[in-house]
Protein backbone atom coordinates (compact mmCIF):
# COMPACT_ATOMS: atom_id res chain seq x y z
CA UNK A 1 0.00 0.00 0.00
CA UNK A 2 3.03 2.26 -0.47
CA UNK A 3 1.64 3.86 -3.62
CA UNK A 4 -1.15 6.33 -2.98
CA UNK A 5 -2.42 6.68 -6.57
CA UNK A 6 -2.41 3.13 -7.91
CA UNK A 7 -1.23 -0.20 -6.57
CA UNK A 8 0.54 -0.86 -9.89
CA UNK A 9 4.20 0.02 -10.30
CA UNK A 10 5.31 2.49 -12.94
CA UNK A 11 6.92 -0.34 -14.89
CA UNK A 12 3.73 -2.38 -14.83
CA UNK A 13 1.63 0.57 -15.92
CA UNK A 14 4.06 1.41 -18.73
CA UNK A 15 4.14 -2.20 -19.97
CA UNK A 16 0.34 -2.39 -19.96
CA UNK A 17 0.04 0.93 -21.80
CA UNK A 18 2.52 -0.27 -24.43
CA UNK A 19 0.41 -3.39 -25.05
CA UNK A 20 -2.73 -1.28 -25.52
CA UNK A 21 -1.25 0.04 -28.78
CA UNK A 22 -1.56 -3.41 -30.33
CA UNK A 23 -5.34 -3.43 -30.28
CA UNK A 24 -8.42 -1.51 -31.42
CA UNK A 25 -9.97 -1.89 -28.01
CA UNK A 26 -8.44 -1.68 -24.54
CA UNK A 27 -10.16 -4.82 -23.28
CA UNK A 28 -8.00 -6.88 -25.65
CA UNK A 29 -5.01 -6.12 -23.44
CA UNK A 30 -6.72 -7.74 -20.45
CA UNK A 31 -4.86 -11.04 -20.42
CA UNK A 32 -1.49 -9.47 -21.19
CA UNK A 33 -2.07 -6.88 -18.45
CA UNK A 34 -2.88 -9.58 -15.91
CA UNK A 35 0.23 -11.48 -17.00
CA UNK A 36 2.37 -8.37 -16.59
CA UNK A 37 1.17 -8.02 -13.00
CA UNK A 38 1.65 -11.74 -12.41
CA UNK A 39 5.15 -11.64 -13.86
CA UNK A 40 6.10 -8.98 -11.34
CA UNK A 41 4.31 -10.38 -8.28
CA UNK A 42 3.65 -14.06 -8.94
CA UNK A 43 -0.11 -13.66 -8.75
CA UNK A 44 -2.90 -11.10 -9.13
CA UNK A 45 -4.55 -9.89 -5.94
CA UNK A 46 -7.92 -8.09 -5.73
CA UNK A 47 -6.40 -4.67 -5.41
CA UNK A 48 -4.26 -5.04 -8.56
CA UNK A 49 -7.13 -6.62 -10.44
CA UNK A 50 -9.25 -3.55 -9.71
CA UNK A 51 -6.37 -1.29 -10.73
CA UNK A 52 -5.90 -3.10 -14.05
CA UNK A 53 -9.64 -2.91 -14.68
CA UNK A 54 -9.48 0.82 -14.03
CA UNK A 55 -6.57 1.23 -16.41
CA UNK A 56 -8.40 -0.65 -19.16
CA UNK A 57 -11.74 1.04 -18.47
CA UNK A 58 -13.48 -2.22 -17.58
CA UNK A 59 -15.77 -3.12 -14.70
CA UNK A 60 -13.72 -5.13 -12.20
CA UNK A 61 -16.28 -7.94 -12.38
CA UNK A 62 -15.78 -8.21 -16.13
CA UNK A 63 -12.02 -8.54 -15.72
CA UNK A 64 -12.50 -11.03 -12.89
CA UNK A 65 -14.65 -13.12 -15.22
CA UNK A 66 -11.80 -13.19 -17.72
CA UNK A 67 -9.08 -13.78 -15.13
CA UNK A 68 -10.83 -16.73 -13.54
CA UNK A 69 -11.51 -18.43 -16.87
CA UNK A 70 -7.79 -18.94 -17.41
CA UNK A 71 -6.03 -21.58 -15.38
CA UNK A 72 -2.69 -19.77 -15.72
CA UNK A 73 -3.85 -16.46 -14.27
CA UNK A 74 -3.30 -17.01 -10.56
CA UNK A 75 -5.77 -15.32 -8.24
CA UNK A 76 -4.10 -16.87 -5.20
CA UNK A 77 -0.45 -16.67 -4.12
CA UNK A 78 1.92 -19.19 -5.66
CA UNK A 79 5.48 -20.22 -4.88
CA UNK A 80 8.59 -18.73 -6.46
CA UNK A 81 8.49 -21.48 -9.08
CA UNK A 82 5.41 -23.00 -10.65
CA UNK A 83 5.59 -26.62 -11.76
CA UNK A 84 3.03 -27.70 -14.37
CA UNK A 85 2.88 -31.47 -14.78
CA UNK A 86 1.35 -32.72 -18.01
CA UNK A 87 -1.49 -35.16 -17.30
CA UNK A 88 -2.72 -35.61 -20.88
CA UNK A 89 -2.89 -38.75 -22.95
CA UNK A 90 0.67 -39.22 -24.24
CA UNK A 91 2.10 -38.65 -20.79
CA UNK A 92 -0.56 -40.96 -19.35
CA UNK A 93 0.57 -43.75 -21.68
CA UNK A 94 4.17 -43.11 -20.67
CA UNK A 95 3.36 -43.38 -16.99
CA UNK A 96 3.34 -39.76 -15.81
CA UNK A 97 1.52 -40.76 -12.64
CA UNK A 98 4.62 -42.41 -11.14
CA UNK A 99 6.55 -39.19 -11.64
CA UNK A 100 3.66 -37.09 -10.36
CA UNK A 101 3.40 -39.15 -7.17
CA UNK A 102 7.16 -38.95 -6.65
CA UNK A 103 7.08 -35.20 -7.09
CA UNK A 104 4.28 -34.83 -4.55
CA UNK A 105 6.18 -37.01 -2.08
CA UNK A 106 9.43 -35.10 -2.62
CA UNK A 107 7.77 -31.70 -2.20
CA UNK A 108 5.42 -32.85 0.56
CA UNK A 109 2.43 -31.22 -1.11
CA UNK A 110 -0.64 -32.21 -3.10
CA UNK A 111 -1.50 -30.70 -6.49
CA UNK A 112 -2.69 -27.13 -6.05
CA UNK A 113 -0.51 -26.53 -2.99
CA UNK A 114 2.66 -24.58 -2.33
CA UNK A 115 5.62 -25.82 -0.30
CA UNK A 116 5.93 -24.32 3.18
CA UNK A 117 9.13 -22.50 2.19
CA UNK A 118 7.31 -20.85 -0.69
CA UNK A 119 9.63 -22.37 -3.23
CA UNK A 120 7.33 -24.49 -5.41
CA UNK A 121 3.68 -24.63 -6.43
CA UNK A 122 2.55 -27.85 -8.09
CA UNK A 123 -0.27 -27.90 -10.65
CA UNK A 124 -1.60 -30.34 -13.23
CA UNK A 125 -1.68 -29.09 -16.80
CA UNK A 126 -3.01 -30.38 -20.09
CA UNK A 127 -0.68 -31.33 -22.93
CA UNK A 128 2.51 -29.22 -22.96
CA UNK A 129 3.49 -30.12 -26.53
CA UNK A 130 6.48 -32.16 -25.40
CA UNK A 131 4.88 -35.53 -26.23
CA UNK A 132 7.97 -36.98 -27.90
CA UNK A 133 9.65 -36.61 -24.51
CA UNK A 134 6.76 -37.79 -22.33
CA UNK A 135 6.33 -37.70 -19.42
CA UNK A 136 6.87 -33.97 -19.33
CA UNK A 137 6.50 -30.88 -17.17
CA UNK A 138 7.39 -27.22 -17.24
CA UNK A 139 8.93 -25.20 -14.44
CA UNK A 140 8.47 -21.44 -14.93
CA UNK A 141 7.77 -22.15 -18.59
CA UNK A 142 10.86 -24.27 -19.23
CA UNK A 143 10.17 -27.72 -20.63
CA UNK A 144 11.58 -30.83 -18.96
CA UNK A 145 10.98 -34.21 -20.56
CA UNK A 146 11.71 -37.93 -20.35
CA UNK A 147 11.06 -37.57 -16.62
CA UNK A 148 11.82 -40.33 -14.15
CA UNK A 149 11.31 -40.29 -10.38
CA UNK A 150 15.09 -40.61 -9.95
CA UNK A 151 15.82 -37.65 -12.23
CA UNK A 152 13.56 -35.16 -10.48
CA UNK A 153 15.97 -33.99 -7.81
CA UNK A 154 18.56 -32.77 -10.29
CA UNK A 155 15.92 -30.71 -12.09
CA UNK A 156 14.44 -29.22 -8.92
CA UNK A 157 17.86 -28.11 -7.72
CA UNK A 158 18.10 -25.67 -10.60
CA UNK A 159 15.25 -23.65 -9.09
CA UNK A 160 16.03 -21.83 -5.84
CA UNK B 1 20.87 -30.20 -46.38
CA UNK B 2 20.90 -30.48 -50.17
CA UNK B 3 18.66 -28.32 -52.33
CA UNK B 4 16.75 -31.41 -53.48
CA UNK B 5 16.10 -32.54 -49.93
CA UNK B 6 15.09 -29.02 -48.99
CA UNK B 7 12.56 -29.06 -51.78
CA UNK B 8 10.97 -32.22 -50.39
CA UNK B 9 10.81 -30.93 -46.83
CA UNK B 10 10.17 -27.22 -47.30
CA UNK B 11 8.68 -26.68 -43.84
CA UNK B 12 11.49 -28.19 -41.81
CA UNK B 13 14.47 -27.74 -44.15
CA UNK B 14 15.89 -24.85 -42.13
CA UNK B 15 15.36 -26.31 -38.69
CA UNK B 16 18.65 -26.96 -36.94
CA UNK B 17 19.39 -30.24 -35.22
CA UNK B 18 20.08 -28.35 -31.98
CA UNK B 19 16.84 -26.37 -32.43
CA UNK B 20 18.81 -23.14 -32.20
CA UNK B 21 17.40 -19.83 -33.42
CA UNK B 22 17.45 -19.36 -37.20
CA UNK B 23 17.80 -15.64 -37.76
CA UNK B 24 17.04 -13.40 -40.70
CA UNK B 25 20.36 -13.92 -42.49
CA UNK B 26 20.14 -17.71 -42.36
CA UNK B 27 16.52 -17.61 -43.41
CA UNK B 28 17.34 -15.34 -46.34
CA UNK B 29 20.12 -17.69 -47.46
CA UNK B 30 17.58 -20.48 -47.91
CA UNK B 31 15.44 -18.30 -50.15
CA UNK B 32 13.45 -16.68 -47.39
CA UNK B 33 11.28 -13.64 -48.18
CA UNK B 34 11.53 -14.31 -51.93
CA UNK B 35 7.89 -15.38 -51.81
CA UNK B 36 6.83 -12.19 -50.07
CA UNK B 37 8.78 -10.07 -52.53
CA UNK B 38 7.14 -11.86 -55.46
CA UNK B 39 3.68 -11.53 -53.95
CA UNK B 40 4.03 -7.82 -53.27
CA UNK B 41 5.79 -6.82 -56.47
CA UNK B 42 4.25 -9.12 -59.05
CA UNK B 43 0.91 -10.37 -57.78
CA UNK B 44 -2.48 -8.93 -56.91
CA UNK B 45 -4.03 -10.20 -53.66
CA UNK B 46 -6.49 -12.23 -55.71
CA UNK B 47 -3.62 -13.88 -57.58
CA UNK B 48 -2.03 -14.97 -54.31
CA UNK B 49 -5.38 -16.41 -53.26
CA UNK B 50 -5.64 -18.21 -56.59
CA UNK B 51 -2.16 -19.70 -56.22
CA UNK B 52 -3.15 -21.10 -52.82
CA UNK B 53 -6.46 -22.38 -54.21
CA UNK B 54 -4.60 -24.06 -57.07
CA UNK B 55 -2.17 -25.63 -54.61
CA UNK B 56 -5.10 -27.38 -52.88
CA UNK B 57 -3.60 -26.57 -49.47
CA UNK B 58 -5.99 -27.63 -46.70
CA UNK B 59 -5.98 -26.30 -43.14
CA UNK B 60 -3.46 -28.06 -40.93
CA UNK B 61 -5.14 -27.22 -37.62
CA UNK B 62 -7.26 -30.33 -37.94
CA UNK B 63 -10.38 -29.51 -39.92
CA UNK B 64 -8.75 -29.64 -43.36
CA UNK B 65 -10.79 -26.80 -44.84
CA UNK B 66 -9.33 -25.55 -48.17
CA UNK B 67 -7.22 -22.52 -47.25
CA UNK B 68 -7.69 -20.61 -50.51
CA UNK B 69 -11.46 -20.97 -50.25
CA UNK B 70 -11.35 -19.75 -46.66
CA UNK B 71 -9.50 -16.65 -47.81
CA UNK B 72 -11.93 -16.21 -50.69
CA UNK B 73 -14.73 -15.32 -48.28
CA UNK B 74 -12.82 -12.23 -47.13
CA UNK B 75 -14.15 -8.96 -48.58
CA UNK B 76 -11.25 -7.04 -50.15
CA UNK B 77 -13.06 -3.83 -51.04
CA UNK B 78 -14.53 -2.60 -47.75
CA UNK B 79 -13.35 0.39 -45.82
CA UNK B 80 -11.80 -0.43 -42.47
CA UNK B 81 -9.41 -3.07 -41.32
CA UNK B 82 -9.30 -6.76 -42.13
CA UNK B 83 -7.48 -9.05 -39.74
CA UNK B 84 -5.38 -12.17 -40.02
CA UNK B 85 -5.07 -14.35 -36.93
CA UNK B 86 -2.66 -17.24 -36.64
CA UNK B 87 -3.83 -19.96 -34.32
CA UNK B 88 -0.70 -20.99 -32.42
CA UNK B 89 -2.64 -22.22 -29.41
CA UNK B 90 -1.51 -25.78 -30.08
CA UNK B 91 -3.02 -27.75 -27.23
CA UNK B 92 -4.50 -30.85 -28.87
CA UNK B 93 -3.07 -33.61 -26.68
CA UNK B 94 -0.36 -35.50 -28.51
CA UNK B 95 0.47 -32.60 -30.85
CA UNK B 96 3.77 -30.73 -30.99
CA UNK B 97 4.26 -29.80 -34.65
CA UNK B 98 3.56 -26.06 -34.45
CA UNK B 99 5.97 -25.73 -31.57
CA UNK B 100 8.66 -27.26 -33.80
CA UNK B 101 7.87 -24.81 -36.61
CA UNK B 102 7.78 -21.70 -34.42
CA UNK B 103 10.87 -22.49 -32.39
CA UNK B 104 12.81 -23.96 -35.29
CA UNK B 105 12.14 -21.46 -38.07
CA UNK B 106 10.15 -18.45 -36.86
CA UNK B 107 10.84 -16.32 -39.95
CA UNK B 108 9.04 -18.88 -42.08
CA UNK B 109 5.87 -18.18 -40.13
CA UNK B 110 6.46 -14.42 -40.22
CA UNK B 111 6.88 -14.49 -44.02
CA UNK B 112 3.79 -16.68 -44.34
CA UNK B 113 1.83 -14.25 -42.20
CA UNK B 114 2.92 -11.33 -44.37
CA UNK B 115 1.92 -13.06 -47.62
CA UNK B 116 -1.37 -14.36 -46.23
CA UNK B 117 -2.20 -10.96 -44.76
CA UNK B 118 -1.52 -9.34 -48.12
CA UNK B 119 -3.75 -11.92 -49.84
CA UNK B 120 -6.69 -11.02 -47.59
CA UNK B 121 -5.68 -7.34 -47.31
CA UNK B 122 -5.21 -7.41 -43.57
CA UNK B 123 -3.27 -4.52 -42.07
CA UNK B 124 -2.81 -6.18 -38.69
CA UNK B 125 -2.04 -9.80 -37.88
CA UNK B 126 -2.00 -11.50 -34.50
CA UNK B 127 -0.17 -14.69 -33.67
CA UNK B 128 -2.07 -16.23 -30.76
CA UNK B 129 0.46 -18.32 -28.80
CA UNK B 130 -0.29 -20.51 -25.81
CA UNK B 131 1.48 -19.69 -22.56
CA UNK B 132 3.46 -22.95 -22.48
CA UNK B 133 5.21 -21.99 -25.73
CA UNK B 134 7.28 -19.19 -24.25
CA UNK B 135 10.39 -19.93 -26.30
CA UNK B 136 8.29 -19.91 -29.47
CA UNK B 137 6.74 -16.56 -28.51
CA UNK B 138 10.15 -15.09 -27.72
CA UNK B 139 11.63 -16.22 -31.04
CA UNK B 140 8.63 -14.96 -32.98
CA UNK B 141 8.98 -11.55 -31.36
CA UNK B 142 12.67 -11.56 -32.28
CA UNK B 143 11.91 -12.57 -35.87
CA UNK B 144 9.18 -9.94 -36.18
CA UNK B 145 11.58 -7.26 -34.95
CA UNK B 146 14.24 -8.38 -37.42
CA UNK B 147 11.77 -8.49 -40.29
CA UNK B 148 10.42 -5.07 -39.41
CA UNK B 149 13.93 -3.66 -39.23
CA UNK B 150 14.67 -5.03 -42.69
CA UNK B 151 11.49 -3.57 -44.19
CA UNK B 152 9.61 -6.86 -44.60
CA UNK B 153 6.92 -5.62 -42.20
CA UNK B 154 5.76 -2.17 -41.16
CA UNK B 155 4.37 0.95 -42.78
CA UNK B 156 5.49 0.53 -46.37
CA UNK B 157 6.59 -3.02 -46.98
CA UNK B 158 9.21 -3.10 -49.75
CA UNK B 159 8.02 0.35 -50.84
CA UNK B 160 4.79 -1.25 -52.06
CA UNK B 161 2.55 0.99 -49.93
CA UNK B 162 1.28 -2.19 -48.28
CA UNK B 163 1.22 -1.79 -44.51
CA UNK B 164 1.30 -4.63 -41.99
CA UNK B 165 1.84 -4.86 -38.27
CA UNK B 166 2.26 -8.28 -36.66
CA UNK B 167 1.78 -8.82 -32.94
CA UNK B 168 2.31 -11.84 -30.74
CA UNK B 169 -0.55 -12.37 -28.29
CA UNK B 170 0.47 -14.58 -25.42
CA UNK B 171 -2.43 -16.50 -23.85
CA UNK B 172 -2.91 -18.06 -20.41
CA UNK B 173 -4.12 -21.63 -20.83
CA UNK B 174 -7.43 -23.32 -21.72
CA UNK B 175 -7.77 -25.65 -24.71
CA UNK B 176 -11.00 -23.97 -25.87
CA UNK B 177 -8.99 -20.91 -26.96
CA UNK B 178 -7.91 -22.97 -29.98
CA UNK B 179 -11.49 -23.04 -31.27
CA UNK B 180 -11.44 -20.26 -33.84
CA UNK B 181 -14.37 -18.20 -32.59
CA UNK B 182 -13.40 -18.70 -28.94
CA UNK B 183 -9.95 -17.53 -29.96
CA UNK B 184 -11.46 -14.30 -31.30
CA UNK B 185 -13.17 -13.69 -27.96
CA UNK B 186 -9.90 -14.47 -26.20
CA UNK B 187 -8.05 -11.96 -28.37
CA UNK B 188 -10.67 -9.33 -27.57
CA UNK B 189 -10.03 -9.89 -23.86
CA UNK B 190 -13.39 -11.55 -23.21
CA UNK B 191 -14.10 -14.94 -21.71
CA UNK B 192 -13.12 -17.31 -24.52
CA UNK B 193 -16.50 -18.87 -25.21
CA UNK B 194 -17.14 -20.01 -28.79
CA UNK B 195 -19.44 -17.82 -30.88
CA UNK B 196 -22.42 -19.05 -32.89
CA UNK B 197 -21.76 -19.40 -36.62
CA UNK B 198 -22.93 -17.76 -38.83
CA UNK B 199 -21.72 -15.11 -38.99
CA UNK B 200 -18.37 -16.64 -39.90
CA UNK B 201 -15.19 -14.80 -38.93
CA UNK B 202 -14.64 -13.70 -42.52
CA UNK B 203 -17.90 -11.77 -42.27
CA UNK B 204 -17.72 -10.62 -38.65
CA UNK B 205 -14.63 -11.67 -36.73
CA UNK B 206 -12.30 -9.69 -34.53
CA UNK B 207 -14.16 -6.57 -33.33
CA UNK B 208 -16.80 -7.41 -35.92
CA UNK B 209 -14.34 -6.97 -38.78
CA UNK B 210 -13.55 -9.50 -41.53
CA UNK B 211 -11.05 -11.92 -40.07
CA UNK B 212 -9.40 -15.10 -41.23
CA UNK B 213 -7.96 -17.58 -38.74
CA UNK B 214 -5.31 -20.06 -39.92
CA UNK B 215 -3.15 -22.64 -38.19
CA UNK B 216 0.64 -22.21 -37.94
CA UNK B 217 1.53 -25.11 -40.24
CA UNK B 218 -1.00 -23.92 -42.82
CA UNK B 219 0.58 -20.47 -42.95
CA UNK B 220 4.13 -21.88 -43.05
CA UNK B 221 3.26 -23.56 -46.37
CA UNK B 222 2.31 -20.29 -48.03
CA UNK B 223 5.78 -18.83 -48.80
CA UNK B 224 6.79 -22.08 -50.49
CA UNK B 225 3.63 -22.20 -52.61
CA UNK B 226 4.17 -18.63 -53.81
CA UNK B 227 7.85 -19.27 -54.46
CA UNK B 228 7.68 -22.71 -56.08
CA UNK B 229 4.17 -22.85 -57.51
CA UNK B 230 1.01 -24.85 -57.04
CA UNK B 231 2.13 -27.74 -59.26
CA UNK B 232 5.26 -28.24 -57.20
CA UNK B 233 3.22 -28.19 -54.01
CA UNK B 234 0.73 -30.77 -55.23
CA UNK B 235 3.66 -32.92 -56.35
CA UNK B 236 4.99 -33.15 -52.79
CA UNK B 237 2.12 -35.47 -51.87
CA UNK B 238 1.54 -39.16 -52.53
CA UNK B 239 -2.20 -38.54 -52.95
CA UNK B 240 -4.72 -36.00 -54.21
CA UNK B 241 -4.40 -34.16 -50.89
CA UNK B 242 -1.55 -31.77 -51.60
CA UNK B 243 1.70 -30.89 -49.92
CA UNK B 244 3.92 -32.28 -47.24
CA UNK B 245 2.66 -32.89 -43.73
CA UNK B 246 4.31 -32.82 -40.34
CA UNK B 247 3.32 -36.07 -38.73
CA UNK B 248 4.19 -36.98 -35.19
CA UNK B 249 4.05 -40.02 -32.97
CA UNK B 250 3.97 -40.43 -29.21
CA UNK B 251 3.20 -43.28 -26.83
CA UNK B 252 5.10 -46.55 -26.44
CA UNK B 253 6.91 -46.35 -29.78
CA UNK B 254 10.68 -46.80 -30.10
CA UNK B 255 11.39 -43.32 -31.47
CA UNK B 256 8.71 -40.74 -30.70
CA UNK B 257 9.10 -37.62 -32.82
CA UNK B 258 7.82 -35.41 -35.60
CA UNK B 259 8.70 -35.76 -39.29
CA UNK B 260 7.85 -33.83 -42.43
CA UNK B 261 6.77 -36.38 -45.03
CA UNK B 262 4.65 -36.50 -48.17
CA UNK B 263 0.95 -36.12 -47.41
CA UNK B 264 -0.59 -39.56 -47.74
CA UNK B 265 2.29 -41.45 -46.12
CA UNK B 266 0.79 -44.68 -44.79
CA UNK B 267 0.16 -45.33 -41.15
CA UNK B 268 2.41 -48.37 -41.42
CA UNK B 269 5.36 -46.35 -42.70
CA UNK B 270 4.87 -43.76 -39.96
CA UNK B 271 4.78 -46.38 -37.25
CA UNK B 272 7.35 -48.86 -38.48
CA UNK B 273 9.91 -46.73 -40.29
CA UNK B 274 9.78 -43.29 -38.68
CA UNK B 275 8.64 -44.15 -35.16
CA UNK B 276 10.78 -47.30 -35.21
CA UNK B 277 7.96 -49.65 -34.28
CA UNK B 278 6.71 -50.37 -30.80
CA UNK B 279 8.98 -50.34 -27.77
CA UNK B 280 10.25 -53.72 -26.69
CA UNK B 281 7.53 -55.62 -24.86
CA UNK B 282 4.62 -53.56 -26.23
CA UNK B 283 2.19 -54.46 -28.99
CA UNK B 284 0.15 -52.12 -31.17
CA UNK B 285 -3.50 -51.94 -30.24
CA UNK B 286 -4.73 -48.84 -32.03
CA UNK B 287 -3.98 -45.20 -32.67
CA UNK B 288 -5.63 -41.83 -32.33
CA UNK B 289 -4.40 -40.54 -35.69
CA UNK B 290 -4.57 -36.79 -35.17
CA UNK B 291 -4.63 -35.98 -31.49
CA UNK B 292 -6.96 -36.66 -28.59
CA UNK B 293 -10.20 -35.77 -30.39
CA UNK B 294 -9.84 -38.19 -33.31
CA UNK B 295 -11.50 -41.65 -33.41
CA UNK B 296 -9.39 -44.80 -33.21
CA UNK B 297 -7.77 -46.47 -36.17
CA UNK B 298 -6.70 -50.10 -35.70
CA UNK B 299 -4.51 -52.74 -37.34
CA UNK B 300 -6.78 -53.10 -40.37
CA UNK B 301 -5.96 -49.47 -41.22
CA UNK B 302 -2.18 -49.80 -41.28
CA UNK B 303 -1.96 -49.37 -45.05
CA UNK B 304 -4.21 -46.33 -45.07
CA UNK B 305 -2.69 -43.23 -46.69
CA UNK B 306 -2.78 -40.61 -43.97
CA UNK B 307 -4.53 -37.70 -45.63
CA UNK B 308 -7.77 -35.88 -44.87
CA UNK B 309 -9.99 -37.85 -47.25
CA UNK B 310 -8.64 -41.35 -46.62
CA UNK B 311 -8.70 -41.03 -42.85
CA UNK B 312 -12.17 -39.49 -43.07
CA UNK B 313 -13.42 -42.39 -45.15
CA UNK B 314 -12.06 -44.79 -42.52
CA UNK B 315 -14.32 -43.12 -39.94
CA UNK B 316 -11.73 -40.97 -38.21
CA UNK B 317 -10.02 -37.64 -38.89
CA UNK B 318 -6.47 -36.73 -39.87
CA UNK B 319 -6.70 -33.97 -37.27
CA UNK B 320 -3.26 -32.60 -36.53
CA UNK B 321 -1.47 -35.69 -37.87
CA UNK B 322 -0.14 -36.39 -34.39
CA UNK B 323 -0.39 -40.13 -33.80
CA UNK B 324 -1.13 -41.12 -30.23
CA UNK B 325 -0.15 -44.77 -30.32
CA UNK B 326 -2.02 -47.02 -27.92
CA UNK B 327 -0.39 -50.27 -26.83
CA UNK B 328 -1.72 -53.50 -25.33
CA UNK B 329 -0.44 -52.79 -21.82
CA UNK B 330 -2.19 -49.47 -21.34
CA UNK B 331 -5.62 -49.78 -19.73
CA UNK B 332 -8.12 -48.76 -22.37
CA UNK B 333 -10.64 -47.60 -19.77
CA UNK B 334 -7.89 -45.65 -18.04
CA UNK B 335 -6.85 -44.04 -21.30
CA UNK B 336 -10.41 -43.07 -22.16
CA UNK B 337 -10.94 -41.76 -18.64
CA UNK B 338 -7.83 -39.67 -19.07
CA UNK B 339 -9.09 -38.29 -22.40
CA UNK B 340 -12.55 -37.49 -21.07
CA UNK B 341 -11.09 -35.91 -17.94
CA UNK B 342 -9.23 -33.57 -20.26
CA UNK B 343 -12.32 -32.71 -22.30
CA UNK B 344 -14.52 -32.30 -19.22
CA UNK B 345 -11.99 -30.00 -17.59
CA UNK B 346 -11.45 -27.96 -20.75
CA UNK B 347 -15.13 -27.53 -21.63
CA UNK B 348 -15.93 -23.83 -21.47
CA UNK B 349 -19.24 -24.70 -19.77
CA UNK B 350 -21.51 -22.85 -22.16
CA UNK B 351 -23.51 -25.77 -23.62
CA UNK B 352 -25.27 -28.18 -21.29
CA UNK B 353 -24.51 -31.47 -23.10
CA UNK B 354 -20.79 -30.70 -22.97
CA UNK B 355 -20.64 -29.16 -19.50
CA UNK B 356 -22.78 -31.78 -17.76
CA UNK B 357 -22.30 -34.76 -20.04
CA UNK B 358 -18.54 -35.00 -20.04
CA UNK B 359 -18.03 -35.23 -16.25
CA UNK B 360 -20.63 -38.03 -16.19
CA UNK B 361 -18.78 -39.83 -18.99
CA UNK B 362 -15.54 -39.46 -17.05
CA UNK B 363 -17.13 -40.91 -13.93
CA UNK B 364 -18.61 -43.89 -15.78
CA UNK B 365 -15.22 -44.64 -17.32
CA UNK B 366 -13.54 -44.38 -13.93
CA UNK B 367 -16.04 -46.95 -12.62
CA UNK B 368 -15.40 -49.28 -15.55
CA UNK B 369 -11.65 -48.86 -15.08
CA UNK B 370 -12.01 -49.88 -11.44
CA UNK B 371 -14.22 -52.88 -12.37
CA UNK B 372 -17.26 -51.47 -10.59
CA UNK B 373 -19.33 -50.51 -13.63
CA UNK B 374 -23.09 -51.09 -13.63
CA UNK B 375 -25.04 -53.04 -16.26
CA UNK B 376 -26.48 -49.94 -17.90
CA UNK B 377 -23.26 -47.90 -18.02
CA UNK B 378 -22.25 -48.88 -21.53
CA UNK B 379 -25.65 -47.84 -22.88
CA UNK B 380 -25.34 -44.50 -21.08
CA UNK B 381 -21.92 -43.96 -22.66
CA UNK B 382 -23.39 -44.70 -26.08
CA UNK B 383 -26.23 -42.28 -25.43
CA UNK B 384 -23.68 -39.56 -24.62
CA UNK B 385 -21.92 -40.25 -27.91
CA UNK B 386 -25.20 -39.48 -29.66
CA UNK B 387 -26.20 -36.47 -27.58
CA UNK B 388 -22.79 -34.83 -27.62
CA UNK B 389 -22.44 -35.38 -31.35
CA UNK B 390 -22.39 -32.69 -34.05
CA UNK B 391 -25.20 -30.14 -34.03
CA UNK B 392 -26.06 -30.22 -30.34
CA UNK B 393 -23.51 -27.68 -29.13
CA UNK B 394 -22.03 -24.37 -30.28
CA UNK B 395 -18.62 -25.77 -31.19
CA UNK B 396 -16.78 -29.00 -31.97
CA UNK B 397 -15.48 -29.59 -28.45
CA UNK B 398 -18.19 -32.10 -27.45
CA UNK B 399 -18.20 -34.00 -30.76
CA UNK B 400 -14.40 -34.17 -30.57
CA UNK B 401 -14.59 -35.42 -27.00
CA UNK B 402 -16.85 -38.37 -27.82
CA UNK B 403 -15.12 -39.32 -31.10
CA UNK B 404 -12.50 -41.57 -29.50
CA UNK B 405 -15.07 -42.96 -27.05
CA UNK B 406 -17.60 -43.91 -29.70
CA UNK B 407 -14.95 -45.57 -31.85
CA UNK B 408 -13.65 -47.48 -28.82
CA UNK B 409 -17.17 -48.73 -28.08
CA UNK B 410 -17.27 -50.09 -31.62
CA UNK B 411 -13.72 -51.42 -31.85
CA UNK B 412 -13.11 -52.69 -28.32
CA UNK B 413 -16.52 -53.61 -26.79
CA UNK B 414 -14.96 -56.31 -24.61
CA UNK B 415 -12.81 -53.75 -22.81
CA UNK B 416 -15.97 -52.01 -21.59
CA UNK B 417 -17.76 -55.23 -20.72
CA UNK B 418 -14.83 -56.34 -18.57
CA UNK B 419 -15.33 -53.29 -16.40
CA UNK B 420 -18.88 -54.15 -15.39
CA UNK B 421 -19.01 -55.62 -11.87
CA UNK B 422 -20.45 -58.99 -11.38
Amino acid sequence: MGEPETPLSEAETAAIRADLDHYEDAQAAAVEALKIVQQARGWVDDERLRAVAGLLGLPAAELEGVATFYNLIFRRPVGRHVILVCDSVSCYIRGFDTVYQALQARLGIAPGQTTADGRFTLLPMCCLGHCDHAPAMTIDGEHHGDLTPEGLEAILQRYD
Amino acid sequence: MTEAAHQQTPLTGNIRADRGYVGLEDYRRSGGYIGLERALKAMEPGEVQQAVKDSRLRGRGGAGFPTGMKWGFMPLDQAGPNYLVVNADEMEPGTFKDRLLMEGDPHQLVEGVAIAAYAVQASTAYIFVRDAYRLAAERLRQAIAEARGAGWLGDDVLSSSYRLEVHVHSSAGRYICGEETALLNALEGRRPLPRAKPPYPQQAGLWGRPTVVNNVETICNVPHIVRNGADWFRGLSYTEDAGSKIYGASGQVARPGAWELPMGTTLRELLEVHAGGMREGYRFRGVLPGGASTPFLVAEHLDLPMDFDHVGQAGSRLGTGALVVVDDRTSLMGLLRNLEHFFAQESCGWCTPCRDGLPWVEQLLADLEAGRGRAGDIAILQEHCDRLGPGNTFCAHAPGAVGPLESALQRFPEAFEQGVAG
